[in-house]
């Protein structure tokens, strides 16, 4: 039998994680762009895509992402598509993060006082420019923290994909316990990488609302 | 697309189904149940309790909350075993869940205490009450309450989570969905109905929290 060296399981562990870093990136970028839109819907003056947005929140937000992953995985595969495993773990996350983004900027929004949307609107500014000029500059800063602490989420749940069969951290430690039947090493070190990145996002999640939180202290 | 959908098996299958859902329903009642106990003696620990404890609470709400589930069960599963601890996979399954909520309600609760008017524990100690029966009787039912929408919401994202202790082979509502796919291969039906059902029992577990919330809690907290 091959012996293995921490250092050989480490390193490969180490390899895999950065396709959980990408995976992670690619999630967060996408379903910002995806939850910017929806955040425009949720808040939008029609009936109907106020609706659909959430409706769209409560179904990703009300459902296991494992199933959003089989779902893709497979609902894909229908419509004639031969889809990889990265496409189907990439689809499901961006529209997972979207929901849970739109909803967290959401509460940013409307936590903007309503003084705010009347004084631009009686300066003439459309809904566009209300929000692009107004609304958002403020929103952001409270915004920040929630959407980093949200990020440690997204790490954390590219750790699903490997259930179908995207090689990244988790798998990888599956991988490599089967090799080297040392489990406890194998997901101990696994349970480390992860929190070597998730760590520093909540810490910074944290840092961020203590400093950003000045200018409402004083209500 | 010419794919034809198909649902006939769900006459054949349903006790699976059935199963499954009693199984995942299991797993979130003894989750919650214990999960929140162990949140609130946590809480309590770095809330008010002894300055030796604070620390090890600390490191244990940090490791959890910063590791992925999935992780923590295959630990709990795999890893655990070769220091001669065998667990079957649904007590592994429970272990990691009540270990899971533990740390994530342990955040939620300690805002709750934290959030008490100092008030309330100077009223306490000068009744000649302990700090700790200051805490058990004047500060913990009010900080639950303020705090239960926020604990509601991670208990459903708890049962959500439950999805993945299939992996190792506890019979849930995912692992029917599974069974179901590898004896008809229709895999899209299978996990649609699957999803839609994981999507009731999130609206009824919501709801369902709300009432015990109003038995809990039938007078409204000082704020």
């Amino acid at each position: 039998m091959i012996e293995f060296s921490t250092w050989d399981i480490l390193r490969n562990l180490l390899l895999a994680t950065r396709w959980t870093i990408l995976l992670s990136l690619v999630s967060f970028v996408g379903g910002g762009a995806v939850g910017l839109l929806l955040l425009f819907l949720r808040i939008s003056k029609r009936k109907a895509a106020r609706a659909f947005a959430k409706y769209y929140i409560e179904l990703f937000q009300g459902t296991p992402l494992l199933m959003q992953l089989f779902l893709a995985f497979f609902g894909l595969g229908l419509f004639g598509i031969d889809v990889p495993a990265w496409l189907a773990a990439g689809l499901a996350l961006v529209l997972w993060t979207a929901s849970f983004l739109a909803e967290i900027w959401r509460g940013c929004v409307e936590s903007i006082a309503r003084g705010q949307w009347e004084a631009s609107a009686s300066l003439g500014m459309g809904r566009l420019q209300q929000m692009r000029y107004v609304i958002l500059p403020q929103a952001l800063k409270i915004a920040v923290p929630p959407t980093v602490g949200f990020s440690v989420q997204v790490v954390k749940g590219t750790a699903l994909t490997s259930i179908i069969g995207f090689v990244e951290l988790s798998k990888a430690g599956t991988v490599v316990t089967n090799a080297t039947f040392q489990p406890f090493t194998v997901y101990g070190l696994v349970a480390l990488i992860y929190f070597a990145l998730c760590w520093p996002l909540s810490k910074s999640s944290q840092i961020l609302e203590r400093k950003l939180n000045v200018a409402h202290r004083n209500h | 697309m010419t794919y034809i959908f198909e649902f006939g098996w769900l006459a054949e299958y349903y006790p699976q189904i059935l199963k499954g859902v009693l199984t995942t329903l299991q797993l979130i009642a003894v989750g919650a149940v214990l999960g929140i106990s162990l949140g609130t003696f946590c809480a309590w620990a770095r809330a008010l309790g002894p300055s030796w404890l604070k620390p090890i609470v600390a490191t244990y709400v940090e490791l959890i909350r910063n590791t992925p589930f999935l992780i923590q069960l295959f630990f709990i599963f795999f890893g655990l075993p070769s220091l001669g601890l065998q667990l079957g996979e649904l007590t592994a399954a429970n272990i990691a869940m009540v270990v899971n909520l533990g740390a994530y309600s342990c955040e939620i609760i300690r805002a709750g205490i934290q959030a008490t008017p100092k008030g309330q524990f100077e009223a306490g100690a000068s009744l000649a009450m302990t700090p700790f029966e200051t805490f058990r009787h004047v500060v913990l039912v009010p900080s639950l309450q303020r705090i239960w929408p926020a604990l509601s919401s991670q208990v459903v994202i708890v049962m959500l989570g439950s999805s993945v202790v299939s992996q190792i082979a506890a019979e849930d509502l995912t692992f029917a969905a599974n069974f179901i796919q590898s004896r008809t291969f229709r895999a899209f039906e299978a996990y649609i109905v699957s999803t839609l059902i994981y999507l009731c029992l999130a609206i009824l577990l919501r709801q369902a929290l709300v009432v015990v919330g109003g038995f809990i809690f039938p007078r409204r907290a000082a704020r």
